[in-house]
């Protein structure tokens, strides 16, 4: 035997153990998402209004406070208290010595996050956010800011196009082209208060767009709904322990 | 000179691999009670035999994956990553583990991103 057939062997030696069938086993997953936040010392969670901006098509304050306000009811455990949402946005307009301009114009009031800052001063006092505690037995509070804007965008998209093959049956292949496409943007801010202390305990910030044909034309509100449908499993999980199902490969 | 070198090395290799064997043949009983418990939903218990595993053979892929997977559903995210890293460490080509790896990302991701506390 040489040196080299040896070698071989004794790598062979090596290398069997490691070759074989490799088993799969697909199972189904509950990854449990821990709630960022402790509520257990809440019994009551408040949905209080929201600082709005960006398109007068809807008006997001009551449309996010009601919206949150019947997830909130079936998906924890806190009771939700049931009151019209504040108007925060004339709260600060009063305190900052403004003048609302009338509704109507073209150019939004407040169409980002930077054209509300000195409105979101209102998160900080916490003496106001006590003061709404105490009149609703010291609930979490949950309010924020919504700035829903139209928008639009140009670029080149990929789109399923048919056509028929030669042997006379229908394929179908990928097409690029530029178009035209508009639609909403969401951009909400959830801030999380302490009803007992009126301190702020939580924010978090989400963005998100929904884009159409620019002929199609979709209502403003069923876009704002559609865009909430994304962030609520977020907000939600900020709140209460969500699980996400799902399936995973075990090997063996 | 060179026979002898070579044969010496045959020799610590042909000793070597039984041994290895035994180890890889220890952990894959490990894991495949693991599979075989967390079929059944004790996945506490998998987890337990899936860190067994690895602990008796690093370089088993398969293990760390299943441990990646096993901390996933307990909720330990941040073990998670590591066991699947290190699974794709070990094993970077194989679509199972890749696939488990980008399910669990974008859950971690998700839960991760734009939080400002």
């Amino acid at each position: 035997m040489t040196a080299r057939t040896a070698a071989a062997i004794a790598s062979l030696a090596v290398a069997l153990p490691l070759a074989g069938c490799v088993s799969f086993y697909e199972v189904d997953v509950e990854t449990p998402i821990q709630a960022k936040i402790d509520t257990t010392s809440y019994q009551r969670v408040l949905v209080a209004g929201f600082l709005n901006g960006g398109s007068e098509a809807i008006d997001a304050n009551t449309e996010t406070a009601r919206l949150l306000r019947s997830q909130l009811r079936n998906r924890q455990e806190m009771r939700v208290v049931d009151v019209d949402a504040l108007p925060l946005v004339e709260e600060m307009d009063q305190r900052l010595g403004l003048t609302a301009p009338t509704r109507g114009g073209d150019t939004p009031r407040f169409s980002d996050v930077k054209a509300l800052e000195a409105h979101t001063a209102i998160f900080d006092d916490a003496e106001y956010w006590k003061k709404i505690g105490e009149e609703y037995q010291q609930p979490l509070i949950v309010t924020g800011t919504v700035i829903f804007n139209e928008v639009s965008r140009s670029g080149v998209v990929s789109r399923p196009q048919s056509f028929v093959n030669q042997q006379g049956l229908e394929e179908y292949r990928t097409v690029r082209e530029y178009t035209d496409m508009r639609g909403f943007a969401l951009s909400p801010t959830f801030v999380f208060i302490d009803g007992r202390t009126g301190a702020r305990l939580y924010s978090e910030s989400y963005h998100e767009e929904a884009l159409y044909p620019a002929g199609q034309n979709t209502p403003a509100l069923s876009s704002y709904f559609e865009l909430m449908d994304k962030v609520l499993p977020s907000f939600l999980n900020t709140l209460s322990t969500q699980k996400i199902r799902g399936t995973r490969v075990l090997l063996k | 000179m060179r026979i002898h070198l070579s044969l010496v090395f045959a020799l610590v290799v042909g000793l070597a691999a039984p041994a290895y064997a035994d180890r890889r043949s220890d952990a894959k009983a490990q894991a495949e009670f693991g599979v075989t418990v967390a079929q059944r939903g004790l996945w506490k218990e998998a987890a337990m035999r899936w860190e067994r595993a690895t602990e008796i053979d690093p370089t088993y892929g398969a293990a760390w994956n299943n441990l990646g997977v096993g901390y996933e559903q307990l909720g330990r995210f941040d073990d998670a990553r590591r066991a699947y890293e290190k699974a794709l460490e070990v094993e970077p080509s194989n679509t199972y583990i890749r696939n488990n790896y980008d399910l669990f990302r974008e859950i971690y991701d998700r839960q991760n991103r734009r939080r400002d506390r």
